[in-house]
């Protein structure tokens, strides 16, 4: 269970970005957070994968309580969330080349990281050359399958993504979730999407929740 | 009628260094008439950017062209900068950009930067009451708040700055509008509006020219759809029978539209090929179920469909 209990955050104390929310995610499961541009639904994203500390509130996951954020959170509990962001270009260091940035979780805890690298590499799609070259020789969607890669690289139970796909055609973007959805089966990782596209998190996740006037209307 | 674009087997090359080209568009051909909404569709990376800087004559220093791009009498792949730049960007083509938090300049408020568009394209002059009047007009036209024009670029959301771009795009009067992925990051609302919007623009007599991913947005507006595959058009068809029934031909297009998640959510097996190292036959056969001998040809664009072998009028795409 990934629960997010009353958080308040945002940018600047005196006024959040979103105050008091409570959103739940249960074990295996795949939630989909619907909100307009702007209401605050990344926000909580990056507070649930631990890369955001909360002004207030509680994030408890698998019934343990978050105990930091970002680099301050246990290795045990950072590791067990992989995050996908909207903007692959803004999330993939230039100079690394794809199997590189695919490995870099894994080169981080001084783990083998080639046979990992291809299975992953081949479960979203990325072949021939393109392992070896950098992100501005490969497309936004070459690039994204990438992300995901190395989001799943340490086989985390929890994925994040936050508007994945927003930048991607339909094909691509029908691929990702494949993939995303093929490893929740192998491994009954939980989800959450956030998005504002809701013909596509309603076909994609089991439950949705749509950001009302003061945050998500969670009923579950 | 007279067609306001006419683009004409138009082919961009891109000369890299190891003698490597990239072969961006490739002999792409349709005509765009006034009051028309022509969406151009693909994945990114297709070359419908590039097909868009062509038009604009905003190509790098190694692209080489063929072919011709005729709105009215000018062709705009033989136009040189002067002409470009005094008679067509902005006065002929309005361009909507893709971005355009990037496309405002960031040190200028809202306010100034239309004035400056419109006392270099209109006769209203460089300052005065004349220049305010028609600043407010302008901004008025794209639905830009009038009590935010003193604002920075900074300090618009997503939908506010679209429209600030609109607003410049349209000061010109341009007959072509030139839209480039006006809605990517925008939430639904925001890309129904804006595209609405756009429509709106173009009212009977001008032409629009929207380029975009979102097969959604295309199918809300578009009279035509055009769809891009590995640098060549590869389907042109009637908007309603596209999306509709008898639905896409060409088997790219159609398995794009399946694709979606009101249809099959299924994606296409593998990936586009990479437009260094285009087959020399039909583009799409190493992804395709249809594929036989003959695909080791190119497909010419008949009857609205480069494909060897079209799916047959009449076959239903089954909406999930």
């Amino acid at each position: 269970m990934l629960e997010l209990l009353s958080v308040t955050a945002g940018y600047d104390r005196r006024a959040p970005v979103l105050s008091d929310v409570t959103l739940t995610v249960e074990p295996g499961a795949a939630v989909g957070l619907l909100g307009p541009s702007g209401c605050g639904k990344s926000t909580l994203a990056r507070v649930a994968a631990l890369l955001h500390e909360p002004y207030a509130g509680r994030v408890v996951i698998d019934g343990e309580p978050a105990r930091g954020w970002r680099h301050r959170a246990p290795r045990a509990q950072r590791t067990a969330f992989g995050v996908v962001f909207q903007q692959p270009r803004l999330s993939a260091d230039p100079r690394l080349s794809l199997a590189d940035l695919i490995a870099e979780p894994l080169r981080a805890g001084r783990l083998e990281h080639t046979a990992r690298v291809r299975e992953l590499a081949d479960a979203v799609g990325l072949g021939g050359d393109l392992l070896g070259r950098r992100p501005h020789e490969v497309s936004d969607g070459q690039l994204q399958r990438a992300c995901l890669a190395r989001a799943l690289t340490l086989r985390p139970r929890w994925l994040i993504c936050d508007e994945m796909t927003a930048m991607l055609d339909a094909s691509t973007t029908a691929a990702l979730v494949g993939v995303v959805e093929e490893y929740r089966r192998e491994t009954g990782a939980g989800l959450l999407a956030v998005g504002h596209d809701r013909v596509l998190l309603e076909r994609w996740c089991g439950r949705t929740v749509e950001w009302g006037e003061r945050g998500p209307a969670d009923d579950a | 009628m007279t067609p306001v674009l006419s683009v004409e087997r138009l082919s961009v090359r891109f000369r890299m260094r190891d003698g490597v080209s990239v072969r961006a568009v490739s002999d792409a051909s349709f005509d765009l008439a006034a009051g028309e909404c022509l969406a151009l569709v693909g994945e990114s990376g297709c070359g419908k950017s590039v097909l868009a800087s062509a038009l604009l004559g905003l190509l790098p220093e190694n692209a080489e062209t063929a072919g011709s791009a005729h709105l009215g009498d000018t062709d705009l792949l033989a136009a040189d900068e002067r002409t470009l730049a005094r008679r067509i960007r902005g006065r002929r083509v309005g361009l909507v950009p893709q971005s355009p938090a990037a496309h405002l300049t960031p040190v200028r408020t809202v306010r100034s930067q239309l004035a400056e568009t419109i006392s270099q394209l209109t006769r209203a002059g460089r300052r005065g009451p004349q220049l305010a009047t028609a600043v407010a007009a302008a901004a008025d036209r794209a639905a830009f708040p009038l009590d935010h024009l003193d604002r920075y670029p900074h300090e618009l959301s997503g939908g506010l700055a679209q429209r600030a771009a609109t607003a410049l795009a349209l000061v010109g009067d341009a007959p072509l509008l030139l839209a480039d992925e006006p809605t990517t990051g925008l939430d639904r609302d925001l890309v129904e509006r804006t595209v609405d919007e756009l429509r709106r623009h173009i009212g009977d007599d001008r032409a629009l020219l929207l380029i975009t991913h979102d097969l959604a947005a295309a199918e809300r507006i578009a009279d035509r759809v055009a769809v891009m595959y590995a640098s060549r058009i590869v389907e042109l068809a009637d908007a309603d029978a596209f999306f509709g029934s008898p639905g896409p031909r060409h088997p790219y297009a159609r398995g794009l539209l399946n694709a979606l998640p009101d249809r099959e959510f299924a994606p296409i097996p593998g990936m586009p090929p990479e437009l260094t190292t285009l087959p020399d036959g039909c583009a799409f056969a190493a992804r395709c179920a249809r594929a036989d001998d003959t695909c080791a040809w190119v497909p010419g664009l008949l009857d609205g469909v480069a494909c060897h072998h079209p799916e047959t009028a009449g076959a239903e795409v089954t909406r999930a």
